[in-house]
């Protein structure tokens, strides 16, 4: 039986600071996220004691070094903050983690809410760099020399789910929904054929079907094997594919239809053939096709469209939910996804209210049209990158959204409060009231884990291991009990 | 195997206390709250001269508006736009 599909997602942004010749990328982002005013987070540790990113999920423990900074470098890098969230330096980006959410809906919100306090902390910091200077933060996933930077996803599943099960059947999906979450391209990188536009920021760094590494020969399939929960129950799926995207229908659709499919995957009931001759290959055909009718070589000899791939999906969904619980928020996820790929067959270019590469694509065609410009025109890549700039005054696709032009999934209120507010129906929500109320007393927190530094007494770590315990339900009572750490512990204890 | 709790009051890490948060209430299903999506465009009753006559001067407003905001010398800052590859 499928479990429950948490998720989350964690964004890294692209930085820059304009007239600084000495630009140094990663004392940016630290100078960024330490501007951020939140209630909880000054002195505490992120705890890397449990993380393990050498593990890889076909059963083996890679070779390398594992880095962990030390104790003040811990807390300049990292922030946990009072809605749940990781916000964080990652290497040279800034990187926003989603506390873990039940479904798509509460996922918008929060990524979004991760924008502005990536904002509110962008302009928080321009106040201690020079007059002349000021930092700059994307949204995107790549610079135009080469390098990229992702979105990632993660999901959690059934640890008794086959692995192997998870590469046929998910590869297929993954290297396909590009067709609706694509962010939308102006040329090409990393070798990869010369076009004028595509879909995908992203696919072109693929060149591999299934790996550990997430930075050199990147996997359609990460390997990944940090559960951030008890390993003997779940595994948490590492997706690094994605894009990274503005508009909120994209982003809906994007992680809402995957948690579909993984827990179809999960029941095992995905029995069309759709093994990819080429993953690596279509991944590059299919985003360089913004006609979205090339068609991709399958094993079995078939050659099928992107989107036909992705309507034998939707296909096994209505099926599978004829039998399976449906909630409100999947059940319009289907809905949605049913209307998307029939308008994407008719015309990809009625997405344009919803889907990044089509409204990305729509306000490039109307600019080379006024200004009579062609594709290699450096106000196209501007464009492209502009479409990304979180400045509500400056970014293009907040332009657009202020028009009218596009629609919508959630409100500003939904994001004004999921800043502060972790969601109410995982264990975000005792990571985040405890930011919140004890926040002197913690010491060190991890996705599954908060240590509180009492009076007298050794560190005590709480362990979180179940994703879907620690909710509001389960520990508002203990909370509103205790007013202090001390209480709160020996409550817990006690119990 | 580096220790994480080193200075100051963080003791060795086998003497910490590991608890696991107990949880004694099944979990419910909550309805998620959402908004009705915002009625798309509708241009009824216009015929289609019009329409993309209108259409047209709404895209050239929008260059415009585009044009004011978007940085300058866009070959410079696009250039100057690199970024460490990430995961």
């Amino acid at each position: 039986m499928a479990v429950k599909k948490v998720m989350g997602t964690e964004v890294e942004y692209g930085i820059t600071v304009i007239n600084d010749k000495d630009f140094d990328p990663i004392s940016s982002c630290v100078l960024l996220v330490n501007s951020y005013r939140d209630e909880g987070s000054a002195k505490i540790l992120w705890d890397y004691d449990q993380e393990n990113p050498l593990a890889d999920a076909r059963g083996f423990q890679a070779d390398g070094e594992k880095y962990t900074p030390n104790q003040q470098e811990n807390i300049t890098r990292n922030k946990t903050l009072v809605n749940g969230a990781r916000y964080y330096v990652d290497h040279a980006h800034p990187e926003y983690s989603t506390p873990e959410c039940t479904n798509v809906l509460d996922l918008v919100k929060h990524e979004k809410a991760g924008e502005v306090i990536l904002e509110h902390s962008r302009r928080a910091a321009n106040v201690l760099v020079p007059e002349h200077c000021q930092i700059l933060v994307y949204k995107n996933n790549s610079d135009r020399k080469g390098n990229s930077y992702g979105c990632h996803e993660n999901f959690l599943m059934d640890r008794k789910t086959s692995f192997k099960q998870i590469i046929e059947k998910f590869i297929p999906f993954l290297v396909t929904r590009q067709v609706y979450t694509g962010a939308g391209k102006v040329g090409s990188e990393n070798r990869a054929g010369p076009v004028k536009y595509q879909i995908s920021q992203r696919s072109d760094f693929f060149e591999t079907e299934v790996a550990l590494d997430t930075m050199v020969k990147r996997p359609i399939i990460n390997t990944r094997d940090e559960p951030h929960a008890d390993r003997e129950k779940y595994r948490r799926l590492h997706v690094i594919v994605a894009d990274s995207n503005m508009a909120e229908p994209t982003i809906y659709l994007k992680s809402g239809t995957t948690a579909i499919v993984l827990s179809m995957i999960e029941d095992g009931v995905i029995d069309t053939d759709l093994v990819l001759r080429d993953p690596v290959r279509a991944i590059k055909e299919i985003s360089h096709d913004i006609a979205c009718k090339a068609k991709v070589q399958l094993d079995n000899g078939k050659k099928l469209t992107a989107i036909e791939i992705q309507e034998e999906f939707l296909d096994l969904a209505h099926k599978y939910y004829a039998t399976h619980e449906l909630d409100d928020v999947t059940r319009d996820v289907l809905r949605r996804w049913e209307s998307v790929l029939k308008r994407l067959k008719e015309d990809p270019d009625q997405l344009n209210r919803e889907i990044d590469w089509v409204i990305k694509k729509e306000l490039l065609l109307a600019f080379m049209n006024r200004k009579d410009y062609g594709w290699d025109h450096p106000r196209m890549s501007l464009i492209d990158l502009q479409y990304h700039d979180i400045r509500p005054e400056k970014g293009l696709y907040h332009l657009l959204l202020r028009q009218g032009k596009l629609d919508r999934i959630v409100t500003d209120q939904d994001i004004g409060d999921a800043i502060t507010e972790p969601p109410v129906d995982t264990r975000a929500y005792f990571r985040g009231r405890c930011l919140q109320k004890f926040g002197p007393s913690i010491f060190g927190v991890n996705w599954d884990s908060i240590s509180f530094n009492l009076e007298d007494q050794p560190i005590k770590r709480i362990l979180m291991a179940e994703p879907l315990k620690g909710t509001k339900e389960h520990v508002q009572e203990l909370l509103d009990k205790s007013p202090t750490a001390e209480e709160m512990v020996k409550n817990i204890t006690a119990s | 195997m580096k220790l994480h709790w080193t200075t100051g009051r963080g003791p060795e890490r086998d003497s910490l206390t590991r608890i696991p948060l107990a949880a004694d209430q099944t979990q419910t299903t909550k309805k998620p709250e959402r908004e009705a999506p915002k009625p798309r465009d509708g241009k009824e009753g216009k015929n289609l001269t019009e329409k993309g006559k209108k259409l047209k001067e709404d895209m050239d407003k929008l260059v415009d508006e585009i044009d004011e905001v978007l940085e300058e010398n866009a070959e410079e800052f696009v250039k100057n736009y690199i970024q460490r590859g990430g995961e």
